[in-house]
C-alpha cells in the first residue's frame, strides 16, 4: 500500500478527538473575532499561519487595541514558550523526518506535540508521514473551525455557556492517557505542582514563564532519580 | 487599525511563536550529538508540560467566588474516572464537556 496512505489511515483515528475540540474551539474563536469587530479574513488568517490556540484569542484582543507589533511579538514568545519544550522533546522524532520536519516544526502545536509525542507508530507505518498527516489533519480542522466560526458570526449569535470547556476537558484527558503511559510519574507532579504553585503566586496572566523555570530547575534536580524510574521497565 | 496594521500585527504573533518552535531545532541540530542533559529534559518534560498545560486549561477556576470551581471539580473528577474506565478520548471530552455545559447552564445558575 502506498506509504503515505498507510501513514493516513494511522493518523487519522488519533486525530479524532482533536478534530471535535478544534472545530468546536476553532468555530468558538472565529465568531469572537467577529464580534470583536474583526474581518472574517482576520481570524482565518491568524488560524492558518499563527496555529496556536490560546494565542489567537489573545491576539483578538489585542486586534481591538492599539498598534503595537512588538508588545503582539513579545506576548507570543512568552504564551508559546512552553513549545521549546515541544520542540526540545521532539528533536530525534522530527529531525528524522527529512523536508518535512519544516512543516512539522512549524505546525508544533500542543495537540500535536502531545499525540506525536505518545503516539504508539506500529512498525510497519513510516514515523515521518504519521507525525506529517497528524499536524496537517490538525491544522486542518483548526482553520475550517475559524473559517466557520467566522462566517457564520457575520450573521447569526450562538450562545452555549461552557462549550469553552471541551479545551480543557482534552488537555486533561491527554494528561491522563499520559499518566496511564507512563513508567514514572514524578514529571507530571512536578509539571502539576509546579504550575498550580505558581498560578496562586503569579496568577493567571503571567504564571506559565515562573512554571517554566520552576520545571526546569526541579527536572534538573531531580535528574538522577527520574532517570532511573524511566530507565527500569514497566512489571 | 487599518488592514495594513492588523496584518502586522498577525505577522508579528507569527514570528513570535515560530520562533519557541524553531528556536531549538537551530541551536540543537547540526553533526555534533545533543547533550545528554538535553536529551533527559526532552524525556522528561512530556509529563510536566501535560501537567502544566492541566493546569492551564483551569487557570481561569475562581474558587473564592461564582460557583467556587465546582462545575469544574465535577467535570474534572468524571472525566478522570471515565477516561481511566473507559480509555476512549472522544467520549471523556465530549462526556466532560456535555456535563460541564449541563452544570453550569441548569444546575449552577
Amino acid at each position: 500500500m502506498n506509504v503515505k496512505l498507510k501513514a493516513l489511515k494511522a493518523a487519522f483515528p488519533r486525530t479524532i478527538p482533536i478534530m471535535t475540540g478544534f472545530l468546536f474551539l476553532g468555530a468558538a474563536y472565529g465568531i469572537y473575532a467577529r464580534t470583536s469587530g474583526l474581518s472574517a479574513a482576520a481570524p482565518i488568517l491568524m488560524a492558518a499561519v499563527v496555529f496556536a490556540g490560546s494565542m489567537e484569542f489573545v491576539a483578538v484582543d489585542m486586534l481591538r487595541g492599539a498598534f503595537d507589533p512588538l508588545n503582539a511579538f513579545l506576548m507570543a514568545i512568552m504564551v508559546n514558550a512552553r513549545h521549546l519544550f515541544y520542540g526540545m522533546a521532539m528533536l530525534d522524532k522530527y529531525g528524522k523526518s527529512g523536508k518535512k520536519r519544516w512543516y512539522l516544526i512549524f505546525g508544533l502545536c500542543d495537540e500535536s506535540f502531545s499525540i506525536n509525542c505518545t503516539a504508539e507508530i506500529p512498525e510497519d507505518v513510516d514515523r515521518g508521514w504519521f507525525y506529517f498527516w497528524v499536524t496537517a489533519l490538525n491544522q486542518l480542522y483548526w482553520v475550517s473551525g475559524a473559517a466557520l466560526g467566522a462566517l457564520a458570526g457575520s450573521f447569526i449569535h450562538i450562545e452555549l455557556p461552557g462549550l469553552d470547556f471541551v479545551m480543557t476537558a482534552l488537555l486533561l484527558v491527554i494528561f491522563v492517557e499520559n499518566w496511564l503511559k507512563e513508567r514514572s510519574h514524578l514529571s507530571s507532579i512536578v509539571g502539576l505542582a509546579a504550575a498550580l504553585v505558581c498560578l496562586l503566586i503569579f496568577g493567571s496572566d503571567s504564571f506559565i514563564i515562573p512554571s517554566m523555570a520552576v520545571i526546569l530547575i526541579l527536572l534538573t534536580m531531580l535528574r538522577k532519580p527520574i532517570e532511573k524510574a524511566m530507565g527500569e521497565t514497566k512489571s | 487599525m487599518t488592514s495594513f496594521q492588523i496584518a502586522l500585527m498577525i505577522a508579528a504573533v507569527a514570528l513570535g511563536t515560530m520562533l519557541t518552535r524553531f528556536l531549538p531545532f537551530f541551536v540543537f541540530s547540526g553533526k555534533k550529538p545533543v547533550p545528554k542533559y538535553v536529551e533527559y529534559l526532552g524525556k522528561a518534560l512530556t509529563g510536566a508540560a501535560l501537567g502544566l498545560l492541566v493546569v492551564y486549561g483551569f487557570k481561569n477556576v475562581n474558587v473564592l467566588a461564582g460557583t467556587h470551581g465546582l462545575p469544574e471539580l465535577i467535570s474534572l473528577v468524571i472525566i478522570v474516572l471515565l477516561h481511566v474506565w473507559k480509555r476512549n478520548m472522544l467520549l471523556s471530552i465530549a462526556a466532560g464537556t456535555g456535563l460541564y455545559m449541563l452544570l453550569v447552564n441548569f444546575v449552577f445558575v
